[in-house]
């Protein structure tokens, strides 16, 4: 039987295997976006009291930088035995105007990727236990 | 003289290293060797202000309080401020304009820190509403993954090289073996810094700070007090900078998951980074130009070029040439960062932006020893702490 695959942050994520997308939030009076959600709370200045509406992000951006970590982070990162190098890729959201991090798609070699290179959203798997496979987002180059 | 002007009349320093004692020990003991080097008693004392740490249980968030009792409780007003890095600046900024606004004429300004081994770690416990948390559940980014994003950017957009990165440490290494309170004293080659094994690509082992046991402190005084006390020249903070950033902030920081959108609201003239040296410029009325040394926060080599160009040295895309060029290293038109920087330090967190001050100090009198930048007279400190505190102390004699 398959693990279920359930979002490491509940809410963090569509969940759109065919349109993987990160919500987040819009501030429809200043045009400003923000995530994560309820998180690191933040609004434009002047726009504290803006309702945020809920949006599914874009999920296009250029590379704005990239580093391979070669050392096991301490907890809460679950890191698999033994420990393997991750890279983590800072993307800006051409629409959205934002750099978000997340990491780089399993099978990508990050000695290809350079800074500016267009990239795209896709859903990975951060761990898994006896039940479940644990989802985050992570980013990859959009194939020429 | 500026009208913010007041008078640094001690500096102290607890060495930095491992020493695995109680944090407290560290203050005091770089409480008593500022209060000697500013000849003055401890009654004579009208406030306190501690640095937090975050990593030595309650008293540690009661820094001010715990330095008063350390050294004896004499009933004046204590403050303690907790500021991530920018801890120390924050906590002479507190300091400062109490002596400013006429209510105190003494005060003691002190941090210290007892650190872990390894990685800065977040606080334990399934704590999903806090970014410090979660950026290490669900991305594994560490503190020295976002030094080798900015590195990596160098790399791709100026051209930096691994070998720039390892000069930088080389450099500062040199400065600091001449260092009595520098934790390490080796003077590094480049090819001993390459062949440190990669921690976060393309940042080595030797090239990012550890974590330090240390403790600095100043005494500050109104300047008015200073020329009763018969210091007719002192060294003085003339500006202080604990800006924060202004929305949209784009350049992603610790501990965050992304930057704020620039989709409605341009962005700012100055990114944070350059607005925290801008600030105190602009309250000293004096220019990058007007420098003789500054002290930034080298969290990793390469972050020191970053610094380089928020402060004016250069335009950004030039620190490397000012690197190779020697121009940062003593000797050179603009040393930066005479103490061995963090690079020879580690970071014990609410005492190294003191420190800096500390060394602008010392440097300012002419009483560096062998790091000493020759008729040094305006000196910058620059330092940015997590969650977005600003941190800048500018100096002058």
């Amino acid at each position: 039987m398959s693990k279920k695959r359930v979002p490491a942050m509940e809410g963090w994520l569509n969940m759109d295997e065919s349109d993987p997308r990160l919500l987040g939030y819009l501030d429809e009076s200043s045009g400003s976006y923000f995530f994560p959600k309820d998180v690191a709370i933040s609004h434009a200045p002047g726009h504290a009291d803006a309702e945020f509406k809920e949006v599914a992000l874009s999920n296009r951006g250029k590379l704005w930088s990239y580093t391979t970590n070669h050392y096991k982070p301490p907890e809460p990162y679950v890191s698999p035995d033994p420990f393997e190098p991750y890279t983590v890729a800072a993307v800006e959201l051409t629409e959205e105007r934002m750099v978000i991090l997340g990491q780089l798609a399993d099978g990508v070699d990050p000695s290809t990727i350079e800074v500016g290179q267009d990239m795209e959203l896709v859903f990975g798997t951060l761990y898994e236990d006896d039940e479940n496979e644990y989802i985050v987002w992570k980013w990859r180059p959009v194939a020429a | 003289m500026s009208k913010n002007d007041v008078a640094i009349l001690g500096a102290g320093m607890h060495p930095w290293g491992k020493w695995g004692r109680n944090f407290a020990e560290y203050g005091v003991f770089a409480i008593k060797a500022a209060m000697k080097d500013a000849g003055l008693e401890w009654k004579d004392v009208d406030f306190i202000v501690g640095g937090d740490t975050m990593r030595n249980g309650y008293p540690g968030y009661v820094a001010g309080a715990t330095f008063a009792k350390a050294m004896g409780w004499t009933g004046v007003p204590i403050a303690s401020c907790y500021a991530a890095c920018a801890t120390g600046a924050h906590a002479i900024e507190i300091a400062r304009t109490r002596i400013l606004a006429g209510m105190a004429d003494v005060v003691v300004v002190a941090g210290a820190d007892t650190t872990p081994k390894g990685f800065l770690a977040p606080n334990k416990g399934e704590r999903t509403l806090d970014p410090d948390w979660l950026r290490f559940r669900l991305l594994g980014a560490t503190n020295p993954t976002y030094f080798g994003l900015y590195a990596q950017r160098r790399m791709d957009l100026y051209g930096a090289t691994e070998q720039d990165f390892a000069h930088i440490k080389v450099k500062n290494s040199k400065h600091g073996a001449a260092n009595p309170n520098a934790r390490y004293k080796k003077v590094f080659t480049e090819e001993e810094v390459l062949a440190s094994p990669l921690v976060a690509a393309p940042l080595r082992l030797f090239e990012i700070c550890a974590t330090s046991d240390g403790g600095a402190a100043v005494v500050l005084t109104s300047m008015e007090f200073a020329k009763k006390h018969g210091v007719k020249n002192p060294v003085r903070v003339s500006a202080v900078s604990t800006v924060s950033p202004t929305f949209p902030n784009t350049t992603i920081d610790m501990p965050d998951f992304s930057t704020d959108s620039a989709a409605g609201i341009p962005v700012p003239d100055r990114s944070f980074k350059d607005s925290i040296s801008y600030a105190a410029y602009q309250e000293a009325g004096v220019g990058p130009e007007d420098l003789d040394l500054a002290e930034v926060y080298d969290l990793s080599s390469a972050l020191e070029l970053d610094w380089y160009e928020n402060i004016g040295l250069c335009k950004p895309g030039n620190a490397e040439k000012l690197l190779r060029d020697g121009d940062t290293t003593i000797g050179g038109r603009i040393p930066v960062n005479a103490s061995g920087g963090l690079g020879c330090f580690g970071e014990a967190v609410p005492a190294q932006a003191i420190a800096q001050v500390c060394e602008l100090t010392w440097q300012l009198r002419g009483q560096a020893g062998e790091r000493q930048v020759h008729g040094a007279k305006v000196g910058i400190t620059a330092n940015q702490g997590l969650f977005g505190h600003g941190s800048s102390v500018l100096c002058t004699r």
